[in-house]
């Protein structure tokens, strides 16, 4: 009898998934009634309030993606080579202290680091790159990959330090330096674990709306430029979520963008969890 | 020849060992001129009036009391809805059911909730809570928004803590003729406690940063009053900051109150988690089994 009630309440996370996917998809299928499909996927502007509108996802897409790639092109490097010093090169003392730190550091909310880079770095960047307009898309990658770095490092210096001791060891009674040991025996047999780490930040990172909102400029447009202002997926729903009448198309095609991005982050999970369970099977 | 090769490796160790440390330095460093930053920013701003009184003259003076309130009631909220569903899914992913499809399924479940954006689930919020089952922005829609996106580090943190609780102490108490259920409720859950606890604070921690599952769910910018009854709208921390720097008219009078905002909900938040983390790490350490 227990078994089964705690069964169906262990099932609830099922019904919560359900409903949250049934949820976005019937809310953003009407948006393709008066919309197609191919002008949304395909569709280069973004200009919901035009007549007639137009609803590209491009821009937007675009946008998400350039943010999160310079947010991951800061993170990635300094995040594992501290996970390498943490793992293979403090001492003792040094990781028990600063790893719950930087763990710490990690639970720091969203829009604090929005504020910070909205009121520090982007004056920072305008002035020194004298642009038109300090909130772009470099400036909110590296607000971004500030706020991803703790995830990488702890991630990271998870799967590191989850390597046997015994393959270390015997490394070491080979006549490997410590630094030899760590390059060759420790992170490649952490591999998959530091590859699911660095999928589930990106999926993190591209998910992130408070930061993003607060300084990518919010020009929904295709540009290779770094310092030009970007509106990624998650700054459009949470910018014109509050502005446009239930029910219009306006409203159902924040569902549409709301269900992209729900499936990319899907997908990266889906890969993360891939990696992450061949290194346990290790 | 032994000797120059040793000395190139070991140079080679030096030089390698020197960028990762200066790679922990530089994180180090940033992080920590960001937290200096927002303290001394914030500390100008902070007064007994600043966290006890309500907003005055269109958010250019006054305090920000309903926003702390706010979320506080938010957090609490969230963690009462998602605290009892997600200890009791980890009790049976722990210690009654056997691997198998639904487990698993289960599982995958999880863990997909817990890699979605939280936007999404702001988004899932307005549309169910607050539209299909007429909850208005409320205390109510986002509370149970954030219950939902807590639901799975629950569930994780609790089987977490289950599984810590050694077999042994089990087999002891089902060989001294105890039902599954009173091993449990006897045995298990109260050695798992404190990890539970634990846990249950980091995810509140994490629940009161979060702004964007509130913003069309629970949040408004201004209101002098705190909110009478869940189905009232409430200021919070999060996103009382957003609005004073995306609105209003007074940019340069609003800015220093922002970053007081910042500083009491940084406190709140680290205190949550530091908290939690430093218990968590107590927990293991003091283990003896």
């Amino acid at each position: 009898m227990a078994k089964w009630s705690l069964g169906i309440i262990a099932g609830f996370s099922l019904f919560l998934l359900a409903a949250i996917t049934v949820m976005l998809f019937a809310e953003a299928f009407p948006f393709f009634r008066d919309y197609s499909l191919y002008d949304f996927l395909l569709g280069r502007y973004w200009r919901p309030v035009d007549e007639p509108p137009l609803f590209g996802l491009l821009p937007l897409l675009w946008g998400s993606l350039l943010v999160t790639v310079i947010a991951m092109l800061f993170a990635l490097p300094l995040g594992i080579c501290t996970a390498l010093y943490f793992a293979g090169v403090a001492p003792a003392w040094v990781r028990e202290v600063f790893k719950p730190i930087v763990e710490l550091l990690g639970s720091i909310p969203s829009v604090v680091y929005g504020l910070f880079g909205l009121a520090v770095l982007a004056p920072f960047a305008q002035k020194v790159f004298s642009l038109p307009i300090g909130q772009c898309a470099a400036v909110a990658g590296l607000t971004l990959g500030l706020m991803a770095v703790p995830i990488v490092v702890s991630v990271s210096e998870d799967a590191l330090s989850s390597v046997p001791k015994a393959l270390i060891e015997a490394s070491h009674a080979l006549g490997a330096t410590r630094w030899e040991t760590l390059m060759r025996v420790v992170f490649p047999a952490a591999k998959s674990g530091i590859i699911a780490g660095v999928l589930l930040s990106f999926g993190r990172a591209i998910g992130e709306t408070m930061t993003v909102l607060m300084v990518a400029g919010g020009a929904a447009q295709i540009t290779a430029s770094p310092f030009a202002p970007v509106r990624p997926i998650t700054f459009t729903i949470a910018a014109e979520m509050g502005e446009t009448p239930v029910g219009s198309p306006h409203y159902h095609s924040l569902f549409a963008i709301g269900a992209v991005l729900f499936v990319i982050t899907l997908g990266i999970n889906i890969l993360a969890n891939k990696y992450a369970r061949a290194n346990l099977d290790k | 020849m032994p000797e120059p090769t040793s000395t190139n490796r070991l140079k080679t160790q030096r030089r390698g060992f020197a960028v990762f440390t200066a790679a922990a330095l530089i994180i180090l460093l940033a992080l920590a001129a960001i937290i200096f930053f927002m303290s001394s920013r914030g500390i100008k701003v902070l007064s007994w009036e600043f966290i006890t009184q309500p907003p005055k003259k269109g958010m250019t003076e006054g305090g920000v009391f309903p926003a702390i309130v706010g979320t506080f009631l938010l957090g609490l909220g969230a963690m009462l809805s998602a605290l009892p569903i997600g200890v009791l899914a980890a009790v049976y992913l722990t210690e009654f059911s056997r691997p198998g499809r639904f487990v698993s399924l289960v599982r995958i479940g999880v863990n997909t909730l817990a890699g979605m954006p939280s936007i999404v689930f702001g988004l899932f919020g307005f549309a169910f809570f607050v539209k299909a089952l007429g909850l208005g922005v409320s205390v109510l829609s986002g509370a149970l928004t954030l219950g939902a996106m807590s639901l799975p580090i629950i569930i994780s943190v609790s089987e977490e803590a289950l599984k810590t609780v050694p077999m042994t102490f089990r087999e002891a108490s089902l060989s001294l003729g105890a039902t599954r259920w009173r091993t449990t409720l006897k045995v298990v859950l109260p050695n798992a406690v404190g990890g539970i606890i634990t846990g249950a604070i980091l995810a509140m921690g994490r629940a009161v940063g979060e702004t964007a599952p509130i913003i069309f769910t629970a949040a408004t910018f201004y209101t002098r009053r705190l909110p009478a009854s869940p189905f009232d709208e409430v200021m919070a921390l999060p996103f009382h900051i957003y609005g004073l720097v995306t609105e209003g008219l007074y940019p340069e009078k609003q800015l220093p109150i922002a970053f007081g905002s910042a500083l009491i909900l940084m406190i709140i938040v680290l205190s949550l988690s530091g908290f939690g983390i430093f218990w968590r790490y107590k927990i293991r350490k003091r283990r003896v089994w």
